[in-house]
């Protein structure tokens, strides 16, 4: 007798879910909008957590903001510091190293590899999710705490409704809307001063030694075509979901204006290790002296950080096109 | 009587002199077709002029810029002069540990050359990073390289400590165990390290796409040796081939001639698989192929494993740089997409034992 209560409050919780994820998966179709399939569910311990951003953040924050947060996503970890929640974090994943905060809280938890006990053991009453992929949310539904999940996004309309979301399961909404509002402000400034030459500059995005590169209909990919830069890794048949391998022979017959590194941190690699790699010497961006070395972190995440990259490409534009 | 018997011997030689001749020209057509062939530079017909070109005492216009020779030379003759080592080592090694075992199911990776290069990979991976460029030699390769060394030592003491160099087949089983053992230790570490998962991926799977000349100059000296050292005993490994007590009954010393065999074919996968990763199909399906056209005798297939699994690889890496240009398919996919058709043919026709 006593097992049919959990099991239908079970029941209806999963009944829950599958609705919010129906209403999340209608943009499933448009690649752009995956971000907004983010999905958040609520449960007994955090019971308002699926509020539309339109609640008044006062309100929210007096009922029901979540006192005690886990963060499983680096990019989610700076976005919660980002709008003013991240004293509110009780614990982060092992990746989450941004800003200096963060490297202050317990940081032993998985975030690929997430172990719902582990979580538990915090008493969360939100656990922010990065991606779904272990099926969390049900475990965390079944003992009663609350979580909102936000897949990678794809463009940079999903990271600011990530943010918008945050900050409204948190109950930073205004400084959500805020942060939102600024970046648009700063990438919108980018743009405008960067130059885009007639002939636009090409450029290689390097991931890792073996060449996988990032095409534009990536998120970091996206970044480069808001610049004006054409991606030489576009077109590529067999396009592995926006991440083909390129071939060497292509890469230095593309010979590319600009090289981005995004393995200076994983994997060594250099401005002086690429040029003495065979048969690169004769590349644009070898001879120019614009291989650029990024932060392969800001390079994978999608929080308030692409600024700040974007500044960086703006920058080694401009150094390409005025060389000395 | 005695005519006749030297005409018979002296026709087997002319067909295996026929079969290396055959094999030398398939492999000389396959790296012409490999360096003539990539999603960028010149046209394929003006390499091989440029080729001669380069010959002394020879001058022809090919039309061939630098940039275009650049790519020809820099980046793609090492990747075909690679692949050509690395099949032509996986084929002989798996022969020779076919021959040496008298098991049709054995390839090169068995006795834990592979698990152990991947998990001395891994552990360099983890721990620190690899190539400086003021290092002569990349350390994930040189630690994959005496972890695979390791790996098989360890196996064939285990092995041979239940008195099993005897029986060939307690060190297959002796394999099996080590190599679970070293593919759970990685998955451990692995598991711990998650920010590492796809270099080491990257690493494990075969790759012929970023090689380099140092990467042919690190491998050649070993493959070479072992090679060699194989070619000397393909005769023994006839022996061999009638069970380890005949072979003893034969005067050869089975156990010591078994490990001469091992460590040569260890030493040259080990060296391979350290550069390139784990290419599969190779060394298990290329012997049985030579075997159903040439002949079970290894003093053939020995020779024509080395000059086919050569060919043979380096045909199968044109489709892989070409077919999704410009980007790659993976070397591993790409022999047994094109292999396992053509061996279940084979084996349709030929009825193989």
């Amino acid at each position: 007798m006593n097992t049919r209560t959990p099991r239908a409050l079970l029941a209806l919780v999963a009944g829950f879910s599958l609705v919010a994820a129906a209403c999340g998966s209608d943009d499933d179709a448009t690649p752009a909008d995956t971000g907004s399939a983010a999905t958040t569910t609520a449960t007994e311990a955090a019971p308002a957590t699926d509020a539309p951003p339109a609640t008044d953040p006062a309100e929210t924050d007096a009922v029901d903001a979540p006192e005690r947060i886990v963060s499983l996503s680096p990019t989610h970890t700076e976005m919660l510091f980002a709008i003013g929640a991240g004293d509110r974090l009780v614990a982060v994943e092992e990746f989450s190293d941004f800003p200096a905060e963060a490297l202050e809280l317990p940081n032993e938890l998985s975030g690929f590899e997430p172990n719902v006990e582990a979580i538990a053991a915090f008493e969360p009453d939100l656990v922010v999710i990065g991606g779904d992929f272990t099926g969390l949310g049900d475990q965390l539904d079944a003992v009663g705490i609350g979580w909102w999940d936000g897949p990678a996004a794809v463009t940079l309309d999903d990271t600011y409704a990530q943010i918008e979301q945050l900050g409204a399961v948190t109950g930073q909404v205004a400084e959500a809307a805020e942060l939102v509002a600024q970046m648009q402000a700063d990438i919108d400034a980018i743009i405008a001063d960067t130059v885009v030459p007639d002939e636009p500059l090409s450029f290689y995005h390097e991931l890792d030694p073996t060449y996988f590169s990032a095409d534009s209909t990536t998120f970091i990919g996206e970044l480069y075509s808001l610049l004006g830069l054409r991606n030489i890794a576009d077109g590529a048949e067999g396009d592995s979901g926006g991440f083909p391998q390129l071939n060497a022979e292509f890469i230095v017959s593309a010979d590319p204006d600009l090289i981005f590194l995004a393995d200076t941190k994983c994997c060594g690699e250099s401005a002086e290790t690429v040029a003495a790699r065979d048969g690169w010497g004769t590349i644009a961006a070898v001879v120019n002296g614009n291989v650029i070395e990024m932060d392969d972190d800001i390079a994978s995440r999608w929080g308030p950080r692409v600024v700040d990259y974007l500044a960086a490409v703006s920058a080694a534009v401009e150094q390409a096109l005025v060389p000395g | 009587m005695r005519a006749e018997r030297r005409e018979r011997v002296w026709t087997a030689e002319w067909t295996d002199r026929r079969w290396i001749v055959v094999a030398g020209a398939v492999l000389v057509g396959a790296v012409l077709v490999g360096a003539s062939l990539g999603p960028a530079g010149p046209s394929w017909w003006r390499v091989p002029l440029e080729m001669l070109n380069r010959l002394p005492l020879v001058s022809i216009d090919s039309g061939v810029t630098d940039t275009e020779w650049n790519i020809v030379w820099q980046i793609r003759m090492p990747r075909v002069l690679l692949g050509g080592l690395v099949g032509a080592m996986l084929s002989v090694a798996g022969a020779s540990y076919q021959g040496v075992f008298r098991n049709p199911l054995v390839d090169p990776y068995l006795l834990g050359a592979a698990a152990g290069a991947g998990l001395g990979a891994t552990l360099m991976l983890t721990t620190g990073r690899s190539a400086t460029e003021d290092w002569p030699i990349d350390p994930v390769q040189l630690v994959a390289f005496l972890a695979a060394l390791l790996t098989v030592a360890i196996t064939y003491m285990v092995g041979s400590s239940f008195g099993g160099v005897r029986s060939g087949s307690t060190l297959v089983l002796a394999g099996v165990a080590v190599v679970s053992f070293a593919t759970a230790l990685q998955t451990f570490i692995l598991q711990r390290n998650l920010d590492v998962v796809r270099e080491v991926f990257n690493w494990i799977l075969g790759r012929l796409s970023g090689s380099t000349w140092s990467d042919v100059r690190t491998v050649t000296p070993y493959v070479v040796l072992a090679c060699v050292v194989l070619m000397l005993h393909r005769r023994h490994l006839d022996v061999f081939r009638v069970g380890d007590d005949e072979a003893a009954s034969l005067g050869v010393s089975v156990a010591r001639t078994r490990l001469v065999i091992v460590v040569a074919a260890t030493l040259g996968t080990a060296a391979v698989v350290s550069v390139s990763g784990l290419i599969g199909f190779v060394g298990l399906i290329v012997p049985h192929v030579i075997r159903l056209m040439a002949g079970a005798g290894y003093r053939r297939v020995v020779p024509l494993s080395i000059l086919f699994g050569a060919a043979f690889l380096i045909l199968a890496d044109v489709p892989g740089r070409m077919l999704t240009s410009p980007a790659e398919t993976p070397i591993g996919v790409v022999t047994a997409f094109i292999g396992a058709p053509f061996f279940i043919y084979l084996l349709r026709t030929r009825k193989m034992v």
